[in-house]
């Protein structure tokens, strides 16, 4: 079976999907030659559940999202699918799109320091992202801006509303961000790195903030990280993300139970836990791929202990793991040896 | 707010008496005597002698200083020429209105190209229309402004004959004799002088602009507007442009300034009679009245400007309005 089929499959065991990512590509031409910044990526967002984005800077998570949002750079060479209840995003008209951004699809991303204009208040800044799509006056859309940052906890949000960004801190104005996202109700909202840029503590907040709301108003989440720990907490499932590509892709409790592919292994074996006495955390040797001169075969050969002749020779596709649908893996390790190494991994990561 | 107004209106003050006081001593480090100078050609040593009481000259220099400026803030009185007698007030009120005329038309013409060509620019960079302005940035720099007027003015003025190619006609009341004036030939004898002052900085800014607006495409809030679904135009004009620009006055302020030397040239080649060539006239003749006359009064027009680009910054950045 094909890369597509085996996604297919994996659809059709989910049921209706909000958004349908099929063999997403996107190239950049740069003076040294064709950067394959995402390269053939697959997977669906169902309504109402949150999808972890996982990988590492420059694997391609934050273009995948730009690129279904319109958001790339004019220069990009793009293929592929983005279906957004059944239409394509991609083919979609420049006006068509700025309907879908903001009130379909909302984004918030990994910088609340630079993402809100200094020169605006506040409640303008929200304002705008009503008026853009409702057809309202602009005292209603003063009304709702103000509802909306209550929504998300910013106190005395009547007179905050004619702040300037600077006035307040990182956790708030990620706070004002995704009032801004969800001001007109989306059924998806794409964040990026939200909580990268934010103290331990509030993270945690942002994080508690958007499960609630997610509950409240069924939003599907795409959360695009590099912390598999964010994601354990309120991801449904997982996409792994390495070197432009997928590499694993499942749901939350079986990928973080059967982790299949080396990479994932190497990520779980980074992250820092309370009350175990390592002295130092494991890393993954090396550094990832450049994408101008990806490497032969499988691209996470350079890096992986586990690899072997077949992995420099050949380009392992994304398969189901165990013959389950839900969860597929790009690794030509045997079944036995992943048991192994993968229950190694996660007795040293829960020790 | 207040008290950055305030702040701002002290250091005005500050820069004030630092400039005064700079140029008064270079006025007595030049190796030539006031008093001579004041007295004439035919002086008598006891004249000079004479003179140099008269002037003040016989006190210290400190005490001298603060002559200068009792004189110059409690009469608001620069004192008479050497050379022809006149109150130097009188000679600066008949100049200043022609530099203004230059520089703030120049700055007017300025910006007016500068911006949408410095804009575009940035919007489609490597087009043609971008390479010919990123040309026409190269040769605006660096062409001599005396050239640019001298070329001006032999092709279109001299041998067109399209536009006047030298003299000033006074926008509002021509003095008895003049041969023209009025707001019409008062345009058309500063189209070239305007031209020429004003290239350079046209080059300036079409770069700086271009920059600026091609950095500020490139910040997150920019995104973000384009996230919630703004439309180009609007994340044009709400988003970057006002952004962009901040920086952008700043450096109108400090370049009015710089303009304002820079005027010197352009007003002698077109023989304009405006404070530069006043400037370098009563130079030729050590005329330190009119000299000092100058200087003081240029340097107020550029303190005030500046306070009042200060103060304007303030009012379109919320960042300092609120510090």
């Amino acid at each position: 079976m094909t890369n597509l089929a085996m996604v297919d499959a994996a659809r059709a065991s989910s049921g209706e999907a909000l958004l349908d990512v099929r063999d997403l590509r996107t190239y950049f031409h740069t003076d040294d030659g064709v950067v394959g910044a995402v390269d053939g990526v697959s997977f669906t967002v169902q309504p109402g559940k949150t999808l972890g984005i996982v990988g590492e800077s420059g694997c391609g998570k934050s273009v995948t999202n730009l690129t279904i949002m319109g958001l790339y750079p004019k220069t990009a060479l793009v293929s592929g699918q983005a279906l957004f209840r059944g239409e394509d995003l991609l083919k979609a008209t420049p006006k068509r799109l700025r309907e879908v951004r903001g009130a379909e699809i909302a984004m918030i991303f990994q910088d609340p320091m630079t993402s809100l204009n200094p020169v605006h208040r506040i409640g303008d800044q929200l304002v705008e992202a009503v008026v853009l799509h409702k057809d309202v006056t602009h005292s209603q859309a003063r009304g709702r801006a103000l509802e909306a940052m209550n929504e998300v906890g910013i106190p005395q949000a009547a007179r905050r509303l004619d702040d300037y960004p600077h006035q307040f801190s990182g956790g708030m104005r990620q706070r004002v961000m995704i009032a801004m996202a969800l001001i007109n109700n989306p059924s998806v909202l794409i964040a990026d790195e939200p909580t990268t840029a934010l103290d331990v503590t509030t993270q945690a907040q942002i994080l508690a903030l958007m499960a609630n709301l997610q509950q409240e108003y069924g939003t599907a989440i795409v959360m695009i990280t590099h912390d598999l720990g964010v994601v354990a907490e309120i991801a449904d499932d997982i996409v792994v993300m390495y070197a432009g590509r997928v590499v694993e892709y499942g749901g939350v409790d079986e990928l973080f139970e059967r982790p299949q592919h080396p990479y994932t292994w190497g990520l779980l074996g980074s992250l820092p836990r309370l009350g175990t006495e390592v002295e130092r955390l494991e890393q993954i040797p090396g550094q990832p791929p450049s994408l101008l001169l990806p490497p032969w075969g499988c691209r996470f050969n350079t890096r992986c202990p586990y690899a072997f002749g077949r992995c420099r020779q050949q380009d392992p596709r994304l398969m189901p793991s165990g013959g389950s649908n839900e969860h597929l893996q790009a690794c030509f390790l045997d079944e036995d040896t992943k048991a192994a190494e993968a229950a190694k991994t996660l007795a040293a990561a829960v020790a | 707010m207040y008290r950055y107004i305030v702040r701002r209106l002290l250091w005005a003050i500050v820069m004030f008496i630092a400039v005064t006081m700079i140029t008064y001593v270079i006025f007595y480090v030049i190796p030539a005597d006031p008093a001579v100078l004041a007295a004439g050609r035919s002086a008598r040593p006891a004249d000079v002698i004479r003179v140099r009481h008269y002037l003040g000259l016989d006190h210290s220099v400190p005490y001298q200083y603060g002559l200068f400026l009792k004189r110059l803030v409690i009469d608001r009185n620069l004192g008479r020429s050497f050379v022809n007698r006149r109150p130097v007030n009188s000679m600066i009120g008949e100049a200043a209105p022609v530099t203004a005329s230059l520089v703030i038309g120049g700055a007017i013409l300025w910006m007016i190209l500068a911006t949408p060509i410095g804009v575009l620019s940035a919007l489609r960079p490597r087009s043609l229309l971008d390479r010919m302005a990123m040309v026409f940035v190269l040769i605006g720099i660096s062409m001599p402004v005396v050239w640019i007027g001298l070329v001006l003015q032999y092709s279109i003025g001299f041998k067109w004959g399209v536009l006047p190619n030298a003299g000033y006609c006074d926008v509002i009341n021509p003095p008895p004799g003049a041969d023209c004036g009025g707001p019409v030939d008062w345009f058309q004898h500063m189209i070239l002088p305007w031209t020429t002052f004003a290239i350079l900085f046209t080059a300036i800014y079409v770069r700086m602009i271009r920059s600026n607006v091609m950095d500020t495409l490139g910040e997150d809030y920019v995104r973000t507007a384009r996230a919630k679904g703004a439309p180009e135009p609007r994340v044009m004009t709400k988003h970057v442009l006002r952004n962009a620009m901040l920086p952008v006055v700043t450096m109108l302020g400090m370049d009015i300034a710089i303009a304002l030397g820079g005027a010197v040239f352009t007003e002698y080649i077109f023989g304009l009679p405006g404070l530069g060539r006043l400037a370098v006239q009563s130079l030729f003749n050590f005329d330190l009245p009119t000299i000092m006359g100058v200087v003081v009064f240029s340097t107020m027009c550029i303190i005030i400007f500046n306070l009042f680009v200060d103060i304007l910054y303030a009012f379109i950045d919320p960042r300092i309005r609120l510090e």
